[in-house]
């Protein structure tokens, strides 16, 4: 066989075998997910929402949905110009090669700033306006000026991690740069709980007994929990887990702790939390952005060759577009990934705590609290769902009721 | 409003430890002219607006007025050795030269207030205020808040010392002085002529010097108003990475420490990763204040920025001073920290005019890069890559001339003094 034949079969070889990994490392990380087979019912929303709550929930969100949708089209467009134009800005530069392409990478994300900007400050007013939001409209722009400083020192890491690879290894950088951006996010998902502001450990003797109970019911190791101060901004109530190893941390919003949740409830939104715990769902989000990244750097490599390959300070606006419009396409695959997971984190909590009546007494609660359509359009839910719909969530909720032996659950 | 130096930076101890006291009956003469002034120059401003140019009794009291200031500060501040007359009479070693009266835009005279508000700001950074000293010894500030006000005091220590003033900090008080006058002037409608905040051409001619630690400035004064837009978070990366870097400078600068204690000078080694690490630093800061307009890079490369920090090979030093080189250094990090308040409003008022422009003022430039200087070499002195003591007045700088190389004297180039 001639040489570049035999460096055609060798190419064809060796993404042949990536794309088999790739598959396989997706379909293990969907089947890891610990959720039954479920036939969810469709439910109907009046029978446990008010028609207004429903008409005001939905016009609420369609607004929010609207903007969104508009402001990706801008981004995109304002990308698009950007990757055509942006390379002239390597002349404000006297940094190198990688110091330019950092520069290029941070002036394109300060664009897209520039141009959401509009769209912020509507959804802002829309959500001061609905009351679930107390944020002014000062306050909110400079927080989001200065919050692009910590976004430029994560850009500049991406970017000089590419850059550098792809100036040292050509052609096939990205094979090596998505195991590195693995490293970089399990680093990061390590030390996030440490990064999150305002935060203080949770007081309450009974709710700290609870937890650690929940945990030995769930199999979950000892977490941090800590209550995270946000009433100032916003009334919407939420809770999160992340961390790994001994950094692992259950964070609630102290608009969780007020009166119009019962201890109960509460308890159900500790129990899902710590579900996510149990399961390793941080790690497994790590995984899932190894299978979106492993295509979409692929992708970058194959689409910045025309401007000389991501080692040139030339190639990063296009880069950028590429980024965005891939993590656009991938967005409703990895929403439903992540929708699988909460479903299970759902299960897990009813299994713990066997409370399916508080569980959807919660979700009502939260619908009504954060003001979102319990049942929205499938299309939206696709594109910005990252949890399962309200309907869904009490709906996993019967499931769950129904295959218990009478009288098993409280 | 021109500065008039001719001052021989000689000074009498005993007139030197009294000099607050002996400043006393001027600066009550001064209070008590300054109401005066308040009053008149309502009246003034009116008859401006009227006339198109400043009466001339007025204009003529007004003139006084800034040079009995300038002269009364001057005294108070170490700048001039005689005690000053009452009446302002010109004559005296810092003194203040005025045109005559010319016709003035209407537009700026009636808006004149607002319009001196950016150079009220460049002069509350290079006076300080009296509380600064307060701010400063509670820890929450460093520098004694004002360019001046630090200056003066080490100069009252050196003079003290010495019988005579260091010649860096009685320019820097000077520039400082001739500073107040123009905004004086042009506050008081003696002039419509803008302060120019540019050390280079404040005080005349200035001495050409060739230091250790030396900068050079070959950037314009053209700027990117998107980078300026964004120039905050563009170097927040820096940042990060500068304190990262700095950690480690930190180490090296113990061990380079121990290096000049037992061998007498620094580690080649240690001395260029220093260096660098200086380098870098400048390059940051030249580009956070705007003092530059291009994105500097992350390692410090020599000849790779506009703003570029030159640092001598290394040099035998002597122990004593490396010995005690942290306290040595405290006089020079005060006025560090004073420059650093300097720096932050030449960033402000540049960033507001560059935005507008797409152009840094020069007179700004030079003071933000004379400030980034002179932390530059405050530094190296504290890292010892230098045992020379940093430079604190204006001056031009030019390359040492090279071993066995035939000596001329440097000639200062040509400056329009002000």
């Amino acid at each position: 066989m001639t040489h570049p034949r035999l460096q055609a079969w060798a190419t064809a070889a060796i993404v042949l075998v990536v794309a088999a990994a790739w598959a396989w490392g997706a379909h293990a990380l969907w089947s890891s997910a610990p959720l039954p087979d479920l036939d969810l019912p469709q439910l109907d929303p009046h029978q446990y929402f008010s028609d207004s709550f429903l008409d005001r929930s939905a016009t609420y969100e369609r607004f929010l949905t609207v903007v969104s949708l508009l402001g990706s089209a801008v981004v995109i467009a304002a990308l698009a110009v950007y990757a055509r134009n942006g390379h002239r800005l390597a002349r404000e530069s006297a940094a190198g090669r990688i110091g330019t392409g950092l520069l290029l990478a941070m002036l394109g994300f300060a664009i897209v700033w520039l141009t959401q900007v509009p769209f912020e400050l509507a959804t802002l007013w829309w959500q001061r306006r609905y009351d679930v939001s107390h944020q002014d409209y000062v306050t909110s722009l400079l927080n989001s000026f200065l919050s692009l400083g910590s976004e430029f020192v994560f850009v500049c890491l991406g970017f000089a991690v590419m850059m550098g690879l792809a100036g040292a290894m050509r052609r096939w950088w990205w094979l090596v740069a998505t195991p590195a951006f693995a490293a970089l996010a399990l680093a990061f998902v390590f030390v996030s709980p440490y990064l999150i502001p305002e935060t203080s450990p949770i007081e309450s003797p009974t709710l700290l007994a609870e937890a650690r109970a929940l945990e030995r019911i769930e199999d979950a190791p000892e977490a941090r929990l800590r209550v995270q101060e946000v009433n100032e901004f916003t009334t919407a109530p939420n809770a999160m887990a992340t961390g790994l190893g001994p950094s692992r941390t259950v964070v609630l919003w102290d608009t969780l702790l007020d009166d119009d949740f019962s201890a109960e409830e509460v308890r159900l939104v500790l129990a899902h939390e710590i579900g996510h715990l149990a399961h390793d769902d941080p790690l497994k989000r790590v995984g899932w952005m190894v299978v979106f990244l492993l295509p979409a750097l692929g992708l970058l490599a194959l689409l910045t060759r025309g401007r000389g390959g991501l080692a040139r300070p030339e190639a990063v606006p296009v880069a950028l577009l590429v980024l965005v419009i891939a993590q656009l396409v991938a967005a409703p695959l990895l929403n439903s990934a992540y929708r699988r997971e909460e479903a299970a984190a759902d299960w897990a909590a009813l299994e713990a705590t066997r409370e399916p009546q508080t569980d959807r007494s919660l979700m009502q609660q939260l619908a009504t609290k954060s003001l979102s359509d319990p049942d929205p359009p499938a299309l939206v839910d696709a594109l910005f769902g990252t949890h399962p719909t309200i309907m869904e969530r009490i709906a996993i909720s019967q499931a769950w009721e129904e295959r218990q032996p009478t009288g098993a659950a409280r | 409003m021109n500065l008039i130096l001719n001052d021989n930076l000689e000074r009498s101890r005993g007139t030197v430890f009294f000099r607050l006291i002996f400043a006393l009956p001027f600066l009550i003469w001064l209070a008590v002219w300054s109401v005066a002034a308040l009053c008149v120059a309502f009246v003034n401003w009116i008859a401006t607006l009227f006339e198109g140019r400043s009466p001339a009794p007025l204009h003529n009291f007004f003139v006084r007025y800034v040079r009995f200031a300038t002269h009364t500060y001057g005294y108070l501040n170490l700048a001039a050795e005689p005690l000053p007359a009452f009446d302002g009479k010109p004559g005296y070693p810092v003194d203040v030269a005025a045109e005559p009266p010319v016709a003035q835009n209407r537009w700026t005279v009636f808006f004149r207030l607002v319009l001196a508000i950016p150079a009220l700001l460049v002069l509350a950074a290079l006076f300080g205020s009296g509380l600064a000293g307060e701010v400063f010894w509670t820890g929450e500030q460093t520098g004694f808040g004002g360019v001046l006000t630090t200056a003066a005091m080490l100069a009252w220590f050196f003079a003290l010392a010495r019988a005579r003033i260091d010649r860096g900090l009685r320019d820097l008080i000077a520039y400082a002085l001739s500073y107040a006058a123009q905004t004086w002037g042009y506050l008081l409608l003696v002039t419509d002529e803008y302060p120019d905040s540019d050390p280079l051409t404040a005080i005349g001619p200035l001495p050409t010097r060739s230091d250790p630690i030396r900068m050079e400035v070959t950037d314009g004064t053209r700027r990117s108003r998107l980078t300026v837009f964004f120039r905050l978070a563009l170097a927040v990366p820096h940042l990060v990475w500068l304190s990262l870097w700095g950690i480690l400078a930190l180490l090296v600068a113990i061990l380079n420490w121990f290096a000049v204690l037992l061998s007498g000078g620094s580690a080649p080694s240690l001395h260029r990763f220093l260096a660098r690490f200086l380098r870098y630093q400048t390059h940051v800061l030249a580009f956070l204040y705007l003092v530059a307009n291009p994105f500097p890079g992350f390692v410090g490369a020599a000849g790779s920025y506009p703003v570029e920090l030159h640092v001598a090979e290394p040099v035998r030093q002597n122990r004593w001073t490396a010995f005690f080189r942290l306290v040595l250094a405290i006089p020079a990090l005060l006025l560090a920290g004073a420059f650093s308040q300097a720096l932050l409003v030449v960033a402000v008022l540049g960033w507001f005019a560059s935005l507008f422009t797409a152009e840094m003022p020069a007179g700004l430039r030079n003071l933000g890069a004379l400030a980034v200087r002179y932390n530059a070499q405050a530094y190296g002195y504290v890292l010892l890559l230098t045992g020379a003591y940093p430079y604190s007045g204006p001056c031009h700088e030019v390359a040492p001339a090279p071993p066995g190389a035939q000596t001329v004297a440097p000639v200062p180039p040509t400056v329009p003094a002000r």
